[in-house]
């Protein structure tokens, strides 16, 4: 299956900024994040379809992954 | 003494008379300085119920105990004074190195009474404090006022700030702005100091800011400025992308509100991101004054250079008016900056009348320029300068989205509270900011409890945005620590990297006192009682701890936050009750008492 993955800020130096991206069934967002190589501790905030998501969320087709380092502002 | 300098500049404008009073320390102290002190003095000194525009409302332009210090990011100044935009106590903060020259110039604040008879503005080089003729400098945008000013006073060295042509026609979203594009931007200031023709204050100052414990204040300076570079927030994604590195994250939750908060998600948010900001128009990062984060911007636009936009300047322009170009939103953002405008509320009012047009209340007929559309770069361009020089129904929104879009009969279309545009995060997305934007005592704003950093960004904890029990804690907590961190003179972009210990040990070693955390809180907790006790004098009704009806009613239809509302009336009894007011929102005989108010 195919999930969108959103990079941002400092996430997308040297990778990408979106993209398809294909994924077994069942799999698990930190098995995605591993699979694009990111170094976890480099990661924030994590949202699938728009909600916070935790690492042992299971991912389902289409699902839009945005992926954050840790940002702030105001 | 340390930390503050000793001396009030107290000015009368009516009659021109200049007096140096002695600053009461032991009043400073127990408001700490700045906002706090501002508000104690305003409340003491004019009647809460005075037009704002009139010559007995008084501005007091004040800085804090460590403005100009060596402590991490002391750049900051405010302007309180009673706003004409929302009849309440307005402060209003800025960066950048005017505040930090005012100290060296041996000043803590300065109090300005009255009206001028003409133009006019103050001139402050050290002891030497003089009021001279404006009237060359009047109409002038702010950028030429402060490079003629420098060169006509022959100080090359000091700090200008002004008013633009926005606030000598006293529009109610006028800013006072500093080193030409700081601002000092929310609740109408810069018209207050239009409306005592006073065009600008210029200063030099070559003393400094002594500390109570020089060596303690070296190795706490050390510590903080390794958590300040080690915090990914300060120093990593603010200096690499500014705030702007937000629109992203907020839009990706689905709380960006986007064509006048008739939705919370704009697809093409990203082409008007920090990212594309940094990819493609910025030529260099600003620091204010001893900042080690330089989250300011540098940027250029065709033959436009100009500082910013900031993140909300950003989403007023682009997703609230529906633009995606971001060089027209550079444009609009470098006009506000020139006409002295509250970038937040010009975007935000242009979003609204663009509403008004589109559901047919402002008529084509009275529109005396470029057609309010949604996605018209044109508009928000050619309109932002209306409003500037007060042109037509451009005057009509100088007055702010309240006032325009009552004009039509229907002010719940202005995205607004206590009349004060609300800023770039859509509360019915985060629960606890709903009750903030409801309780603030400016109005609409997000920089007097920002529950956005626990409740989206995950600072100092993740907390659920969508929850309501437990955000009147959260609320109060912030409230108050704002209300220490504004009043030290500090910018509160330090709060991602430093906690309320950091900010107490700061205050005891270059004040000199010996405070424990709970008093430094008790602190932020009187100021805050005291700007409410202020608001509720000058006839501001509890009931206007509300949000407009398009928040509280229409459910978001799409994206990260699709289905949400804001639940306030499930939060405010809490908070009353948090804050030990009654449960009409009044602060208790009580609670005032303990707070030695």
């Amino acid at each position: 299956m195919d999930v969108e993955v959103r990079l941002f800020a400092t996430l997308r130096r040297g990778r990408f900024d979106r993209r398809p991206q294909p994924v077994a069934d069942g799999c698990r967002l930190e098995e995605l994040i591993r699979q694009l190589a990111i170094d976890p501790k480099e990661i924030a905030i994590r949202l699938v379809n728009g909600r916070e998501a935790e690492i042992d969320h299971v991912l389902q087709p289409g699902d839009v992954v945005s992926l954050f380092p840790a940002v702030g502002g105001g | 003494m340390h930390g503050y300098r000793g001396q009030v500049l107290r000015v009368n404008l009516t009659t021109g008379q200049i007096k140096k009073e002695t600053l009461d320390l032991q009043t400073a102290q127990k408001f700490i300085g700045g906002r706090g002190l501002g508000s104690y003095l305003l409340s003491k000194e004019i009647q809460p119920t005075v037009d704002a525009l009139s010559p007995e409302n008084k501005i007091f332009i004040v800085t804090g105990p460590l403005t100009g210090s060596p402590a991490p990011t002391p750049g900051r100044y405010m302007v309180v004074t009673k706003s004409p935009l929302t009849g309440t106590i307005a402060c209003s903060n800025s960066g950048g190195f005017w505040g930090p020259e005012l100290k060296n110039a041996g000043y803590d604040l300065i109090v300005l009474e009255g009206r001028a008879p003409k133009p006019m503005y103050l001139f402050i080089k050290d002891e030497t404090v003089e009021l001279r003729d404006a009237t060359k400098y009047w109409g002038k945008l702010v950028s030429e006022t402060t490079t003629q000013l420098l060169a006509d006073v022959r100080e090359p060295q000091a700090r200008v700030l002004c008013i633009g042509p926005a606030g000598e026609k006293q529009s109610l979203i006028a800013a006072v702005m500093n080193d030409k594009c700081r601002a000092a931007g929310r609740s109408g200031v810069g018209g207050v100091m239009g409306s005592k023709n006073l065009k600008a204050i210029v200063v030099r100052g070559t003393g400094k800011v002594a500390l109570a414990a020089p060596e303690k204040t070296k190795e706490l300076l050390a510590i903080l400025a390794r958590k300040i570079k080690d915090n990914g927030v300060t120093g990593q994604g603010l200096p690499t992308y500014g705030t702007a590195v937000l629109v992203n994250i907020i839009n990706e939750a689905g709380m960006y509100p986007t064509r006048n908060f008739q939705q919370s998600y704009f697809p093409t948010a990203n082409k008007a991101s920090g990212e594309a900001l940094a990819d493609e128009y910025l030529t260099k990062r600003v620091a204010c004054f001893r900042c080690p984060i330089a989250c300011g911007r540098e940027c250029e636009v065709g033959e436009e250079k100009g500082e910013g936009p900031e993140y909300e300047t950003l989403w007023a322009y682009s997703a609230n008016c529906g633009v995606d170009k971001l060089d027209d939103v550079i444009r609009a953002n470098n006009l506000c900056n020139e006409y002295g405008l509250d970038t937040i509320s010009a975007g935000a009012t242009i979003a609204c009348a663009m509403e008004l047009a589109e559901k047919g209340y402002i008529k084509p007929s009275e529109v005396n320029g470029p057609a309010l559309k949604f996605g018209s770069s044109e508009a928000i361009i050619e309109w932002t300068r209306k409003m500037g020089a007060g042109e037509g129904l451009g005057a009509k929104l100088a007055q702010g989205s309240y006032r325009l879009a009552a004009s039509y009969g229907v002010p719940e279309l202005s995205m607004s509270v206590k009349k004060q545009e609300l800023p770039a995060y859509d509360p019915r997305g985060a629960k606890g900011m709903a009750l903030q934007y409801a309780t603030s005592n400016r109005g609409g704003c997000h920089v007097r409890g920002y529950l956005i950093s626990p409740e989206v960004l995950g600072l100092p904890e993740k907390i659920d945005r969508f929850a309501t029990a437990g955000k009147a804690t959260w609320a109060k907590a912030f409230q108050d620590l704002t209300a220490v961190i504004d009043s030290l003179g500090l910018c509160l972009f330090t709060s991602f990297a430093l906690n309320a210990d950091d900010y107490r040990d700061l205050l005891n070693a270059i004040v000199g006192v010996n405070w424990t955390k709970e008093e430094m809180f008790t602190a932020g907790e009187r100021i805050w009682n005291l700007e409410r006790v202020f608001n509720l004098a000058a006839g501001i009704k509890p009931e206007e701890d509300t949000l407009p009806k398009r928040l509280l009613h229409d459910p978001i239809t799409e994206g990260g936050s699709k289905g949400h509302v804001a639940q306030l009336a499930e939060m405010l009894p809490a908070y009353y009750q948090e804050r030990g007011w009654t449960p009409q929102g009044i602060p208790t005989k009580e609670k005032l008492a303990a707070l030695a108010l």
